[in-house]
């Protein structure tokens, strides 16, 4: 894909912070003598903008987390470009990542590695406020009771350790963590997946409140579609590598257009009892779980794929716009087809 | 109170569980007489609010718990095995072969410096002396069974290679390696896509007929529960609040707590506007509020709540609940 498609172009107005254009990174695992190369992301382009929260979805291993660690530059693609902010911040030197860190954070999907065991949970807390030197001490200790609190801690917890807290907690110590310099972009890589819904509901409104206030925008990557219905603005559905469709929410969610998105949105449990058994209806996608160690040729989905045809082995489907349009990009040969067969 | 909800043969009894941390200045109670049965091949899910006790629950079940930890127990039974007089050696020797654990963090549970291969592998030898061949192909044999792509390409990685969903899919395969008959999985699916999950509830499920494993699955996630779980127990601050049978708490909860636990759930009809949450913050153990630990935050709350503790009893058939006002939830008088 060589070409950098302008994803959420409609929606027009408000700046784009935070641009992607063709990232790409492959692993290379397995015994040196016979290394495998794992594709993990492969040519994804995606834009950010000032205030807006942009779900991402997608099988487990498709490269969720390996994009949001490019994207905090974390991770140096092997290919693509990032710019934050206008400024071309892809080489990854030391005022590149200065300004990354001061303005875009990332919280974690494992909340468990990504704390300190021998820090405690203030300076856990407060060691971004203190990398930047802008508070006295009695501030900063101030600012961890005020982020504590606003994540549902009680500010008494600042001299535990992290092992002495739970999985939701902990969690919540690292949402703490990204939000203590107020960045203009969060990355937030499951951010909620280790909360319990109350508390995931306290998460969610904190998130859509600072959004208001400050103008946040969010990258949201949840396997959870009902959580990411409800706070995304856009979505984009990944499967191994590459973004099979980019909309709206609503577009996406009520007339998936990617063969792939029908049969996600198709797998995902009933909240109301009487509709147990749901599951056993769902579409399901035949065919080994794809290897992104050995990733089929042509469009990557059409191995599970029931719509796939010759074309679908040979050629990669670019994203691109349905006639009627919306906005709305789909990544498959068969997008009409598909749209005109909804999966229910 | 103490007799089984269940006419199965049980897999696991616990009465009277408490378990309490002593390392620091001041003993936290983090569970606080927990009475819970798993019978053969049933699914029962453990809820409730993050920091209410169930990991730690989990934990003091198994035995995997450190010198700063007290758990005390009028009944710990697995199966006809008393948990409670069994030796340290024998606690270890069922771990794996009779009971098993899916640890909520993925990562710090895998060896760093192992690969998958020999960490799976290793439970076939040490415990069914396979030979390195035949623990491999077990092993690779596994890691397919839960969904991992190019099993016997990746057989040989390390856990800081796979992602996170996968490295939680390997915690399964190695719980479920050896067939035990009871297993506790504490937030399994966490960090799985839906299509993934289903799989690995289908997986779950397929066991607890074919080998009549009795499963605890500890989840906030009530879409799962809502599928799979036969009987429920929800947690509040250290004790179980609600015990029933899926159907009839999930429908018509006698707990105010479950009731705002069901509410808080994303619905697509109010997309974008504020969730519904439950007013105040969840009570660390050590400063839970006297009487119903609930009260603090509770929209049915009156008098008595704030004075008499309410014991865990009988509201309905094969329901209990530790609620001064169950029966008028139960009624579905508006509070
Ligand atoms: N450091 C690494 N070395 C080798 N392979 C890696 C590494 N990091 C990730 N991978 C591989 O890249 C692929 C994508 O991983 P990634 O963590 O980005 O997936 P994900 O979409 O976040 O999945 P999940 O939903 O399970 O967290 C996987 O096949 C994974 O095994
Ligand atoms: N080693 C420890 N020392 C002191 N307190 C602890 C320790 N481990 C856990 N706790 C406390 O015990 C309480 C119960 O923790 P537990 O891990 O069981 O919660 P949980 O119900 O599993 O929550 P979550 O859904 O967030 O995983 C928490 O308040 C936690 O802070
Ligand atoms: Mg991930
Ligand atoms: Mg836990």
């Amino acid at each position: 894909m060589t070409t950098p498609l302008v994803l959420g172009a409609t929606r027009g107005q408000s700046a784009v912070v935070l641009e992607a254009t063709d990232l790409r990174r492959t692993f290379s695992v397995g015994s040196r003598l016979r290394p495998t190369h794992v594709s993990a992301v492969d040519g994804v382009s995606l834009q950010l903008r000032a205030g807006e929260t942009l779900g991402v979805v997608g099988e487990s291993g498709c490269g969720k987390s390996t994009l949001a660690r490019m994207l905090v530059g974390l991770e140096k693609p092997d290919g693509g470009s990032l710019r934050y902010r206008g400024e071309d911040v892809t080489a990854g030197r030391l005022r590149d990542r200065r300004l990354l860190r001061r303005g875009v954070q990332m919280i974690f999907q494992d909340p468990y590695t990504s704390l300190d065991p021998r820090m405690t949970v203030g300076d856990i807390i407060a060691e971004p406020l203190a990398a930047t030197r802008t508070l006295t001490g009695a501030k900063r200790r101030e600012r961890v009771a005020e982020l504590l609190d606003l994540v549902g801690l009680s500010p008494g917890m600042t001299s535990r350790f992290p092992h002495q807290f739970s999985g939701g907690q902990r969690q919540r110590i690292g949402i703490a963590r990204a939000l203590a310099l107020e960045p203009d972009v969060l990355i937030a890589d499951e951010p909620v997946s280790a909360l319990d819904v109350s508390v995931q509901a306290q998460v969610i409104n904190l998130l859509g409140d600072l959004q208001k206030r400050l103008g946040v925008s969010v990258l949201f990557i949840a396997h959870d579609l009902s959580v990411v219905r409800h706070i995304a603005d856009r979505v984009a559905v990944m499967y191994l590598g590459r973004i099979a469709e980019v909309g709206d929410t609503a577009t996406v969610y009520d007339t998936p257009a990617h063969p792939y998105t029908q049969a996600l949105l198709s797998a995902t449990p009933a909240v109301d009892r009487a509709d147990r058994g749901r599951l056993a209806r769902r579409r399901v996608l035949t065919g080994e779980p794809p290897s992104p160690a050995n990733p089929p040729t042509g469009c990557r989905f059409n191995p599970r794929c029931w719509l796939a045809t010759d074309v679908c082995r040979t050629e990669v489907p670019q994203l691109r716009e349905l006639p009627g349009g919306s906005g709305r990009l789909v990544a498959s040969h068969h997008a009409e087809q598909a749209l005109a067969a909804p999966v229910v | 109170m103490g007799a089984p909800l269940t006419d199965r043969p049980a897999a696991l009894r616990v009465q009277g569980l408490s378990v309490t941390f002593t390392g620091g200045p001041i003993e936290i109670p983090a569970v606080r007489d927990v009475t819970l049965d798993v019978g053969r091949g049933e699914v029962v899910a453990l809820l409730g609010e993050s920091g209410s006790g169930k990991s730690v629950t989990a934990r003091a079940v198994m035995g995997l718990i450190d010198e700063h930890t007290r758990v005390d127990a009028e009944v710990l039974m697995l199966g006809d095995v008393d948990l409670l007089t069994t030796t340290t050696e024998q606690r270890r020797r069922l771990r794996g072969e009779r009971m098993s654990l899916v640890l909520q963090d993925a990562l710090s549970a895998l060896n760093p410096v192992l690969t998958i291969g020999d960490q799976i592998g290793e439970l076939f030898r040490v415990h069914r002396g396979a030979s390195r061949k035949q623990a491999r192909r077990h092993a690779i044999e596994l890691l397919g069974l839960v969904g991992i792509p190019g099993p016997g390409q990746r057989v040989d990685e390390y856990p800081h290679q796979f992602s996170g969903g996968m490295r939680q899919r390997i915690l399964i395969a190695m719980a479920i390696a050896l067939e035990p008959e009871f297993l506790i999985a504490d937030e399994p699916t966490t960090a799985l896509d839906v299509t993934v999950q289903a799989q690995i509830l289908e997986l779950l499920d397929s066991l607890r007929t074919t080998l009549g494993m009795g499963i605890l699955l500890i989840t906030h996630d009530l879409g799962v529960v809502t599928e799979v779980a036969d009987r429920l127990a929800v947690m509040y601050a250290g004790r179980v609040v609600e015990r029933g049978d899926a159907d009839s708490v999930l429908t018509r909860p006698a707990h105010p707590y479950t009731e705002a636990l069901l509410r808080s759930v994303p619905q697509a009809a109010q997309r974008g506007g504020d969730l519904l949450t439950i007013p105040g913050s969840p009570p660390s153990p050590g400063q839970v509020p006297p009487a119903c630990s609930f009260h603090t935050r509770c929209h049915m709350a009156i008098e008595v709540c704030r004075t008499v503790r309410p014991p865990l009893e009988p509201v309905a058939a094969g329901r209990l609940a530790a609620c001064h006002r169950s029966q008028e939830l139960l009624n579905g008088v508006p509070a």
